[in-house]
C-alpha cells in the first residue's frame, strides 16, 4: 500500500502541521513516511502545501507531482492541483470561501466543510483535525488511535491538554464529510 | 444617495491628502505588517522624487528581507551578496561620481557579515549614504540572533535568550562608524511614530544634501522592528521596540557637520 | 544501546548525529534552506551535556575558519551551509585540505549561481567534486538520500576525515534538508579523548613542535606534497567507493543518479517497469571518489546510460569519462529550484529511446 497526499491551502492555516500528525500517525502503525513541505522566505503568507506519503514499502520519490489524494483549502490551491490527482484518485475539499467548484468527473470529490464546523464546535483552531477525520473515512488507512498516538508526539508536552478537543475535531470530520 | 455625493466629494483631486510617492512602483511591498522596511522605503522614495535625483540615483539592495528593495523603488539598482553593498556602492561612487549612491542593509548585513565592508568604507570616507535598518534580528531567514539582538533576547538561534558571556553583546556599529574620521553625518533615528518619520525624513535629506558636498560618509540607523519574528502584534513590537531597543539604541545624532560645513548645503555644487 | 526511532528534518538529522557522534564542535551562520541546524544545535545546547562547542559566526568565512582552528587541535569539528555560503568558505577548505585536516562541511544545495533561489538543486557538484578552492585538491564527498543517510554520514564522515587527514563534505540538497522522514538514530558517543599526534595541543618535552599549515616555499617540496597528496587520493579511490543499485541485473536501460535524484529515479525505474522498460539505477552514494569501475561494466549491458541530476549538466561529465564511449550518455534535469518529476524521467528516456 503506498499513498501519495498533498495538502495545500494558506500558510499559517495548518497545512504542514495536518501533515505532521498524518505523518506521525503513519510512524505509530509502523509504516513508512515522508513529509515535504514547500518553503519558502518566512511569514509573508502566501500558500503552503506539503507532500505526505505514507507506505508499507521503502519511499521512493518523497516529491511526486501526481496524487491519490489531494486535500485542498482554499482557491488557488484547488485551481493549482485539481489537475495532479490521479484519474480515479479522490479529492477533498472545504468548501469555505471557494468560488469555483472542482470539476473533473474522473476523480471523486468529497466536500468537508471544516471551517464552518469548527466555528460552530467554538473551535476554529481543530479546523485540520477535522479535515484529518474526514480523509480518515474516505481512506482509513490508519487506525484512529494511531492518529492520537500521532498527536500526542506531534504536540508539544504543554498542548496535551488540548487533545480531547482533537479528538472530537477528528470524529466529527468523519461524520460531516460528503461526497459531491 | 447621501453616501455617493460623499465619496465623490472625498475623491476629487482637491481633496487629496496623501498619494503614492511617484518613485513607488506598483508593486505590492512583500513585507509583514507593520515592518519598519515599509515606511522607510516610502521615505527613501519620497526623498529621491523632491530632491528630482530619480536620474541620478543608483542603489543597492542587501540580502535580507529587503532584499527585493528594487522591484518597489522606479529607480536603477545593483543586487549586492550578503554584506557586500558598501564595497560596491564604493565603486559605484568613484567611477559615477556625481550620482547619488546610497546603501540600504539590515543588521546582519551590516553588521555580521559585512562588518569588514561597512568599516573599511566609512574608514575611506566614501561619499555614499548607508542606510541601516536595525532590527536587531534576521528577518529574512527566519528570525536568527543577529549582532544587533538584546542581551536575554530570544531569536531561533538563542532561545534560552542571548548570553552575552557565550555569544557577544549588541554591536552598535553606528557609535563604532561615529568614532572614523571617514564619516561626515552619522545618525540613529526610527520611523515607528509620525514624529519620528518626519524626522528620519529630515535627517535623510540631509544625508543627500552632504553626499553633494563630497566629505565623506553619510550614516543613518534606522531602529526598526520585526513582528513576525519578535512573536508581536506590530502596535505590540513597536512599544517592545520603544521599551528595549531605543534604551540601548538611543535616537539622535552621533556626527554632526561643523557649522560652516553645513550652511555650505544651501548651495550645493551643481551634480549633473 | 539501541537505536532511537524519531520523525525528523534532514537538517535537524544532521545535527542530532553529530551530537551522538561525538562532535567537539559546529560553527555556522545561518542561510536557508538549512538554519535549522544551527538552531537545532542551539536548542538541544549539547555544551551541558557532551560539551560540544556550538556558535554562530559572523559569516561563513569566519565559521570555516573556525573550523579550521578546532581541526588543527586535533578536534571533530563541522560547518554547514547553503551554496552562496559554501562558496564563501571555499578559501577556508582548500586551506584545510592544504594542512590535510580532518573536518566535516555540510553543504544542503539550492539552486544558483549568485543568490540564486532558496529552492533544492544539485548545481554545486563541479565545486564539490572538482575542487571548488584553488590548487590541487580533493574532500571526500558523499550524497545522502534521505534523512537516515543525513544521520548515518555524519558518523561516517567524521571517520573518513581522520582516516585520511582529509575535509569531507556532506552534499545534500533543500528538498532532503527540509523533509521529514523515520530515522533510527545511534546511541551517543563519547567525545574522543585520544590526541593525534599532529595536532597542536601545546608542545610537551616528549615530542617535536607540530606546525599546521599549507605554506611551502620551496617548489620541490611542494611538488612532493602535491605527490603525497595524489596517493592519498588514489588510495581513497581505491578503498572508498559506494554506490548503490536498483534492478539493475536485467536492465537495458540505466539511470545515474544520486540524492534527491536518486530517489526520484527509484521511481522512475518502477514507472518504466510498469511500462515493460527494463530500466535500472545506480545511485552514487561517494562522488568522490566515483563509482566509475563500475558505471563503465554496468555499460557493458546497456542500450544507453541516463544521468539525472538537478543540474545544467555536471555529474553527467564523470559519468561519459566513466563508459568512455560504450554507449550513449545523455543528461536530464530540472534547475533553479525544480525538483525533477519521475514521470517527466520516463517521458525524457522514452524520447531518447524512440529518437536512438
Ligand atoms: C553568503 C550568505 N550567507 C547567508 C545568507 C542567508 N541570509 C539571507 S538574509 C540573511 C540575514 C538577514 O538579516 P538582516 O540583514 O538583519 O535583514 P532583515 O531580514 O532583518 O531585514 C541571511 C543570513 C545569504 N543569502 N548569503
Ligand atoms: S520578517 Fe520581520 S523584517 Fe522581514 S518583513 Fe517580516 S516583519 Fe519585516
Ligand atoms: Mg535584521
Amino acid at each position: 500500500m503506498t499513498e501519495e497526499i498533498i495538502i495545500a491551502g494558506f500558510g499559517g492555516q495548518g497545512v504542514l502541521s495536518m501533515g505532521k500528525i498524518m505523518a506521525y500517525s503513519g510512524v505509530m502503525q509502523d509504516m513508512e513516511v515522508s513529509w515535504m513541505p514547500s518553503y519558502g522566505p518566512e511569514m509573508r503568507g502566501g500558500t503552503a502545501n506539503v507532500i505526505v506519503i505514507i507506505s508499507s514499502d521503502r519511499i521512493s520519490s518523497p516529491i511526486v507531482r501526481n496524487f491519490d489524494t489531494a486535500i485542498i483549502l482554499n482557491q488557488q490551491s484547488l485551481d493549482k492541483f485539481e489537475n495532479s490527482v490521479k484519474p480515479g484518485g479522490i479529492l477533498i475539499y472545504d468548501g469555505n470561501g471557494i468560488t469555483r467548484h472542482p470539476e473533473r468527473k474522473d476523480i471523486t470529490v468529497y466536500r468537508v466543510d471544516a471551517v464552518e464546523e469548527a466555528g460552530r464546535m467554538n473551535s476554529p483552531k481543530t479546523f485540520n483535525m477535522i479535515v484529518l477525520g474526514g480523509f480518515l473515512k474516505i481512506k482509513p488507512i490508519i487506525k484512529l488511535e494511531n492518529v492520537i498516538k500521532g498527536l500526542k508526539k506531534s504536540l508539544p508536552e504543554r498542548y496535551h491538554n488540548l487533545i480531547p478537543m482533537n479528538e472530537k475535531a477528528l470524529e466529527r470530520g468523519l461524520e460531516i464529510i460528503r461526497k459531491v | 444617495m447621501a453616501e455617493a455625493t460623499g465619496i465623490k466629494e472625498i475623491i476629487k483631486p482637491e481633496n487629496l491628502v496623501y498619494k503614492k510617492t511617484k518613485i513607488m512602483t506598483d508593486n505590492v511591498l512583500s513585507y509583514c505588517p507593520g515592518c519598519g522596511h515599509g515606511t522607510t522605503h516610502r521615505i527613501l522614495a519620497e526623498i529621491i522624487d523632491e530632491e528630482g535625483l530619480q536620474s541620478q540615483t543608483i542603489g543597492i539592495c542587501p540580502v535580507g528581507c529587503s532584499v527585493l528593495l528594487y522591484n518597489f523603488l522606479d529607480i536603477d539598482w545593483q543586487e549586492a551578496a550578503h554584506g557586500r553593498a558598501p564595497a560596491l556602492a564604493t565603486a559605484v561612487k568613484r567611477l559615477l561620481p556625481d550620482r547619488f549612491v546610497f546603501t540600504y542593509q539590515g543588521d546582519g548585513d551590516l553588521a555580521a557579515i559585512g562588518t569588514a565592508e561597512t568599516i573599511h568604507a566609512c574608514n575611506r570616507g566614501e561619499n555614499i549614504l548607508i542606510i541601516f535598518i536595525n532590527n536587531g534580528i534576521y528577518g529574512m531567514t527566519g528570525g536568527q540572533m543577529a549582532p544587533t539582538t538584546l542581551p536575554g533576547m530570544k531569536s531561533s538561534t538563542s532561545p534560552y535568550g542571548r548570553d552575552v558571556k557565550l555569544m557577544g553583546n549588541p554591536l552598535k556599529m553606528t557609535d563604532i562608524v561615529a568614532t572614523l574620521p571617514g564619516t561626515y553625518y552619522v545618525t540613529r533615528q526610527s520611523v515607528h511614530t509620525p514624529a519620528n518619520v518626519r524626522k528620519t525624513k529630515k535627517a535623510m535629506k540631509k544625508a543627500v544634501q552632504y553626499q553633494k558636498l563630497n566629505k565623506g560618509t553619510c550614516f543613518v540607523e534606522i531602529v526598526s522592528n520585526c513582528p513576525s519574528n519578535w512573536k508581536m502584534t506590530p502596535v505590540e513590537s513597536n512599544k517592545w521596540m520603544e521599551e528595549n531597543m531605543l534604551p540601548y539604541y538611543p535616537l539622535g545624532d552621533l556626527k554632526v557637520p561643523a557649522e560652516e560645513t553645513t550652511q555650505k548645503t544651501i548651495n550645493p555644487e551643481k551634480n549633473d | 544501546m539501541e537505536k532511537e526511532l524519531r520523525l525528523m528534518k534532514g537538517n535537524e538529522a544532521v545535527a542530532e548525529a553529530a551530537i551522538r557522534a561525538g562532535a567537539d564542535g559546529y560553527f555556522g551562520y545561518p542561510i536557508t534552506p538549512q538554519s535549522e541546524i544551527l538552531e537545532y544545535l542551539m536548542q538541544a545546547n549539547p555544551y551541558t551535556t557532551t560539551g560540544m562547542v556550538v556558535l554562530q559566526a559572523e559569516s561563513e568565512v569566519a565559521a570555516i575558519n573556525m573550523v579550521y582552528g578546532g581541526a588543527a587541535c586535533g578536534k571533530k569539528v563541522m560547518t554547514s551551509s547553503s551554496s552562496p555560503g559554501i562558496s564563501l568558505k571555499q578559501e577556508g577548505i582548500t586551506y584545510i585540505a592544504g594542512a590535510e585536516l580532518p573536518c566535516l562541511i555540510v553543504n544542503v544545495v539550492r539552486g544558483g549561481p549568485g543568490l540564486g533561489t532558496i529552492q533544492p538543486a544539485q548545481s554545486d557538484y563541479f565545486q564539490a567534486v572538482k575542487g571548488g578552492g584553488h590548487g590541487d585538491y580533493h574532500l571526500i564527498v558523499l550524497a545522502p538520500a534521505s534523512v537516515q543517510e543525513m544521520a548515518d554520514f555524519v558518523d561516517l564522515s567524521f571517520e573518513l576525515a581522520f582516516k585520511y587527514r582529509n575535509p569531507v563534505m556532506m552534499l545534500s540538497d533543500g528538498a532532503i534538508g527540509q523533509m521529514m522522514e523515520k530515522v533510527w538514530l545511534s546511541p551517543q558517543k563519547e567525545r574522543s579523548k585520544t590526541v593525534p599526534e599532529w595536532a597542536t595541543t601545546g608542545k610537551p618535552t616528549t615530542r617535536e613542535r607540530n606546525i599546521i599549515t599549507s605554506l611551502d616555499l620551496d617548489p620541490n617540496a611542494q611538488e612532493s606534497f602535491n605527490k603525497k597528496l595524489i596517493d592519498k587520493y588514489n588510495e581513497i579511490r581505491e578503498k572508498e567507493v559506494r554506490f548503490e543499485e536498483f534492478q539493475c541485473e536485467d536492465a537495458e536501460y540505466l539511470f545515474v543518479a544520486y540524492g534527491t535524484s536518486a530517489r526520484v529515479c527509484q521511481k522512475a525505474v518502477q514507472l518504466c517497469r510498469a511500462a515493460g522498460i527494463k530500466a535500472g539505477l545506480i545511485r552514487p552514494i561517494t562522488l568522490f571518489p566515483f563509482p566509475s569501475k563500475r558505471i563503465n561494466e554496468l555499460a557493458d549491458k546497456m542500450k544507453l546510460i541516463l544521468s539525472v541530476e538537478m543540474s545544467a549538466g555536471q555529474m553527467v561529465e564523470d559519468v561519459m569519462l566513466s563508459v568512455n564511449g560504450k554507449v550513449p550518455v545523455y543528461h536530464f534535469g530540472r534547475m533553479g529550484g525544480i525538483v525533477t518529476a519521475p514521470d517527466e524521467v520516463v517521458e525524457f528516456l522514452k524520447s531518447k529511446i524512440i529518437g536512438g
